[in-house]
């Protein structure tokens, strides 16, 4: 009709804005987001400082696994609950009939996962530096970081699968019945040696023993992997659940 | 104005399993039209909604919304939508959401201007957990109108909204109506159906009852209720003139009648006991269930 109107948006400003908005509104209920780092970080004073069972540098190789466990959490949490209230609520379906581009709603939860995942990264080095003795090259600090905030994107596919498909009163529970016996079972809070052997072949099956084991591998403490056999497991975690979460997207008749 | 509709919907059918939802919905909506959907809970109005947002497919029949397929990104630029929603997220201010939702539109409504329609001068800094139930539906009504659309899903807008909000609303109604957008409303208000549309359609059980203007479709629903108390015996009442349906628990009744003046006349001599007497317009949804029994669908 109006032949000067733009037809197309940009979706860079709209990425920005959606993240910017999805991270103001975690910052602004402190209660939510102290509670997912709380976890990790009273779990890892307990047993990666407090009572570190026999070796000494139980404070470095739990650095890593509780690192592991710190940022699938928000990654899930993000996702899984978040996304499921939202759908509860029925503001899912003001957005979904907003021409608000499907990535943009990923991107910025994406972007409120890292936010969390630098936070309890942030927190676990400088207890674990400044208590645990733990001594790492400058160049292991960093790649471990990196490791860790990468390694919470197929956990985030997982997220989105479990939100678009569960109820929103049952997702919290669910979430963290997957969460935290998956964290057990991959080695994340106690070693994965101390395991007896079925318990280890289980924990291959499971993405966050892979996680685990790439963050492990970069202080040299991981149990002697494959590192593309790690990379790939959790790349094809990513792309299954992604693959699974848009059809559950793209799905009509949604009930 | 090109003559061309902004949607049509022919023989439109839409089946759960073996429950038939929307049966056979012809319905057409020119530029600068209201159209009020009416009908009880359970009638098909959501459905028939979510067909033309394209969040439910269709099990038969054909929608063409704005020369797009509905559901696609190329409709959804073009519409806005104001559905019922249980809880918007907690932490964001008025003006975060609107501004969110306008950079979703290639060719947005002024941010003034959006606030100014949906009334929300006062609170554009608020966060929407602070605000009122009213205040949250003038917010979402906002979002539906940020893009600028052509064609505007109103989803039961008032309620719980004081009068003053809802003559304000009404009143954004009118405005977009006048600059062109084809609205859709479903509504359980008779009153907000008489204001705003141009056009009515009643559905029940999935089927159209009847389409026509606003005067067209209150000539049907004209019955009104009265309510009072009496200890005198139910039997009576079977001689109440110009009464259809008679319900009653302990010593509360309600009738419903065609002709309230003549019915009114034979309960005074039929019983000498009235009390607490009150005489109200029928509620849409028993107008609706007397309508369908008379059309016999």
């Amino acid at each position: 009709m109006n032949a000067t109107q733009p037809t197309t948006v940009k979706l860079l400003p709209i990425y920005w804005l959606e993240s910017k908005m999805e991270v103001l509104k975690m910052w602004r209920s402190p209660g939510f987001a102290i509670s997912s780092l709380l976890f990790p970080v009273m779990f890892y004073t307990f047993f990666g400082l407090l009572f570190t069972m026999n070796a000494d540098n139980m404070s470095t190789y739990l650095l890593a696994t509780y690192g592991t466990f710190g940022v699938i959490g928000p990654a899930l949490m993000s996702f899984g609950v978040g996304v499921a209230v939202e759908r509860g609520q029925g503001w899912f379906d003001v957005k979904e009939a907003s021409p608000m581009p499907a990535s943009a709603y990923i991107i910025a939860r994406i972007a409120v996962s890292l936010v969390f995942s630098v936070a309890v990264i942030m927190c676990l080095f400088t207890l674990g530096a400044t208590f645990g003795d733990v001594k790492l090259l400058q160049s292991q600090w960093l790649l471990l970081c990196i490791v860790l905030m990468l390694g919470s994107l197929p956990f985030c596919a997982i997220g989105l699968a479990m939100g678009l498909s569960l109820k929103s009163n049952t997702a919290p529970a669910v979430v963290n019945l997957t969460y935290l016996p998956m964290s057990f079972l991959s080695g994340l809070w106690v070693p994965i040696n101390m395991f007896p052997e079925t318990m280890q072949n289980i924990a291959h099956f499971l993405p966050p023993f892979h996680l685990a084991q790439l963050a492990l591998k970069v202080i040299d403490m991981d149990i002697g992997g494959n590192v593309w056999l790690h990379f790939g497991a959790l790349l094809a975690y990513g792309l299954v659940f992604f693959a699974l979460a848009m059809m559950a997207y793209n799905k009509k008749d949604k009930s | 104005m090109s003559n061309q509709p902004i949607f049509s919907l022919t023989g439109v059918c839409k089946k759960y399993g073996k429950k038939t939802a929307l049966d056979g919905v012809d319905l057409t909506i020119q530029p600068g039209e209201v159209l009020a959907v009416l009908g009880p809970n359970g009638a098909g109005k959501t459905t028939l909604i979510n067909l033309m947002l394209g969040r439910l497919s269709l099990s038969d029949g054909q929608i063409s919304l704005l020369g797009e397929q509905p559901g696609s990104l190329g409709a959804k630029r073009q519409t806005g939508a104001m559905l019922q929603v249980a809880n918007l997220p907690d932490n964001l201010k008025v003006k975060e959401h609107i501004h969110l939702f306008q950079s979703y539109y290639p060719a947005p409504m002024p941010y003034q201007q959006i606030i100014d329609y949906a009334g929300l001068t006062d609170v554009e800094n608020t966060l929407t957990k602070n605000l009122s139930g009213g205040q949250k539906q003038r917010l979402l009504f906002a979002l539906g109108i940020c893009g600028n659309p052509k064609l505007l899903f109103l989803d039961e807008p008032s309620v719980g909204m004081d009068i003053e909000a809802r003559r304000g609303l009404w009143q954004a109604i009118r405005d977009l109506r006048a600059k062109g957008t084809a609205i859709v409303l479903t509504t359980h208000y008779l009153e907000e159906a008489d204001a705003l549309s141009d056009k009515v359609v009643v559905i029940n059980q999935g089927k159209v009852v009847t389409q026509g203007t606003p005067q067209q479709i209150k000539a049907h629903v004209s019955t009104k209720v009265i309510r009072f108390t009496s200890e005198t015996d139910v039997g009576v009442l079977s001689d109440v003139a110009d009464v259809s349906q008679i319900k009653s628990s302990g010593k509360y009744y309600e009738l419903q009648s065609s002709h309230p003046v003549n019915s009114l006349k034979s309960l005074f001599t039929l019983l000498p006991d009235i009390e607490d007497l009150t005489v109200t317009g029928a509620a849409l949804e028993d107008a609706f269930l007397t309508l369908t029994e008379q059309t016999g669908a």
